[in-house]
């Protein structure tokens, strides 16, 4: 019982501080949103007995890419977006882009209905469908990560390290301008 | 009273008491701070409240508690009120899954033994990382809600710095992490357990000097202390990311460095220096948390000793020690570490 009230409030927390996070106007408060959502869902992982990947979640994306956005943000001064100066003529309020962003959410509602339809057996527990501790311990994420999968794995690597060359490149040639 | 009662209740009592040891370690800190601050600049530091003045924090405390509040006309009101919660918040809360000493009965009080420590988990070592990474929006939230330019450069200064130094220290980690193969702290500290040789205990700072080293540099910077204070810097920023602070907030981000400064000490404690083992004789009669007590305390003076003899970096060799030579360091003393345990073990 108390199990299923915080998988609720965790829950609401979440899908809450993700709505927030589109809806505010200023771009601190969006990042702090979106840091409450990411909390909120490693505390659902805690629930599912995957403690690691929880906090996995927690130090990589709520402890090193929010502290990154924040640097930017802070770095860059960002403005409050204000509706009233909106531009009408900004590329993003293009009739065909409004158009096509209205598509693809209504794609990725098809597909997450549908991947929720195929769910059968969404009453059992999580827990019951096998040794959840032992499939999500460190010990098996790393052999899985490094024998099953390690082609992803690296070419993830790979693509890392082209976008931070990249990053790097751009940097120099800005400066030697 | 029953056994289960029983058990409950000296669990909160342990927690209880663990809460009470952090708020007073930040005190104990301000104190050790300023005497040893004094003796090394050969004068007696605070002298006039209580017999040498040990009753100093108190009356510092009532100071801070009964100055006026301020906040800048253009500080944004949320965030410059939740900062300071959130730097102590996550340095409390840091300490929980840290534990200080050896199962134990209370002398047969018990029929199975308790821990002593808040809670034991499993992944101990990630949730002290991924809390204290947590700490950090506390310094940076401060520094940009303050609306002032010190206070902005003091806190971009600390996301910057945060960034750099948590790659080498986290890369440290590992290569005990490895050695005991396990991520719960109360495991890393029972893997070093005994003697080599009958004399030598088996701590893993002997095991990994260079990973201390390592560790010490980088949680020095992660709790902003000289000479890695950057967010602070007196003589550049004013007083960096709390320029704009007074009264109570204010004494909040010292408490939470501070607390910082206790974890990171325990820490280094249970990982590297065999946490409460080392003194047989303290094991055997259940008394091993004084040793730990002990070696907190000396890594603490430690802290406090590095801040008043060395001069601050200057920032730009700050970054470039952290990325040039702290953790490219680090990466090597891991790949150095895996072969030696595939040697050893296979």
């Amino acid at each position: 019982m108390p199990d299923t009230v915080l998988f609720y409030v965790f829950s609401a927390v979440a899908v809450g501080a993700s709505l927030l996070v589109i809806g505010q106007r200023n771009p601190m408060y969006s990042i702090m949103l979106l840091i409450a959502s990411f909390g909120a869902l490693s505390a659902l992982y805690i629930q599912l007995d995957a403690p690691f990947v929880a906090m996995a979640q927690i130090i990589v994306y709520a402890g090193a890419i929010m502290v990154l956005f924040l640097f930017v943000v802070m770095l860059l001064n960002a403005p409050r977006e204000d509706a009233a100066q909106w531009d009408r003529t900004h590329p993003l309020r293009h009739p065909g882009v409004t158009r096509f962003g209205a598509m693809l959410a209504v794609l990725l509602t098809v597909q997450l209905v549908w991947a929720l339809l195929r769910v059968t057996d969404a009453s059992a527990a999580v827990g019951e469908r096998g040794d959840v501790a032992e499939l999500t311990s460190v010990r098996t994420v790393g052999r899985v990560l490094f024998t099953d999968y390690m082609f992803a794995f690296e070419a993830t690597s790979v693509l890392i390290l082209v976008a931070m060359v990249g990053a790097v490149l751009l940097a120099a040639r800005e400066e030697q301008r | 009273m029953d056994q289960a009662t029983l058990r409950f209740v000296i669990q909160l009592g342990i927690i209880g008491l663990t809460f009470f040891m952090l708020i007073n370690a930040s005190a104990a800190l301000v104190l050790a701070e300023r005497k040893i601050m004094g003796f090394m600049q050969q004068r007696y530091g605070p002298y006039l409240v209580g017999p040498h003045g040990i009753l100093q924090p108190l009356a510092d405390i009532v100071k801070l508690l009964f100055k006026e509040e301020l906040r800048p006309k253009g500080a944004d009101k949320w965030l410059f009120t939740l900062a300071p919660i959130i730097s102590v918040t996550a340095a409390f809360a840091a300490f929980a899954p840290v534990p200080w000493g050896a199962e134990t009965t209370f002398g047969g009080l018990l029929d199975t033994p308790v821990k002593l420590g808040v809670a034991d988990v499993n992944v101990a070592v990630m949730v002290v990382f991924a809390i204290t990474s947590m700490g950090v929006y506390g310094i940076v939230l401060a520094g940009w809600s303050s609306n002032s330019k010190y206070s902005l450069l003091g806190g971009l200064r600390s996301s910057a710095q945060m960034i750099s130094y948590e790659l080498a220290y986290a890369t440290a980690l590992a290569s005990v992490i490895m050695l005991a193969g396990s991520l719960s702290l109360r495991e890393v500290v029972d893997a070093q357990d005994g003697f080599w040789f009958g004399f030598i205990p088996r701590w893993y700072v002997f095991l990994q000097p260079i990973g201390f080293l390592i560790y010490a540099i980088a949680g020095v910077a992660e709790t902003n202390r000289a000479p890695f204070d950057f967010p602070e810097a007196e003589q550049e920023l004013v007083a960096g990311y709390n320029t704009e602070y007074s009264s109570v907030r204010f004494a909040l981000f010292p408490q939470a460095e501070y607390i910082n400064m206790t974890t990171m000490a325990a820490v280094a404690t249970d990982l590297y220096l065999g946490g409460w083992h080392g003194i047989p004789i303290l094991d055997r009669w259940g008394l091993g948390w004084l040793w730990f007590l002990a070696k907190v305390g000396f890594i603490l003076f430690a802290y406090i000793w590095i801040r008043w003899t060395v001069p601050r970096y200057r920032y730009d060799q700050l970054m470039q020690f952290g990325w040039k030579w702290l953790f490219p360091a680090a990466v090597l003393n891991l790949i150095a570490t895996a072969a030696f345990i595939l040697y050893f073990n296979a």
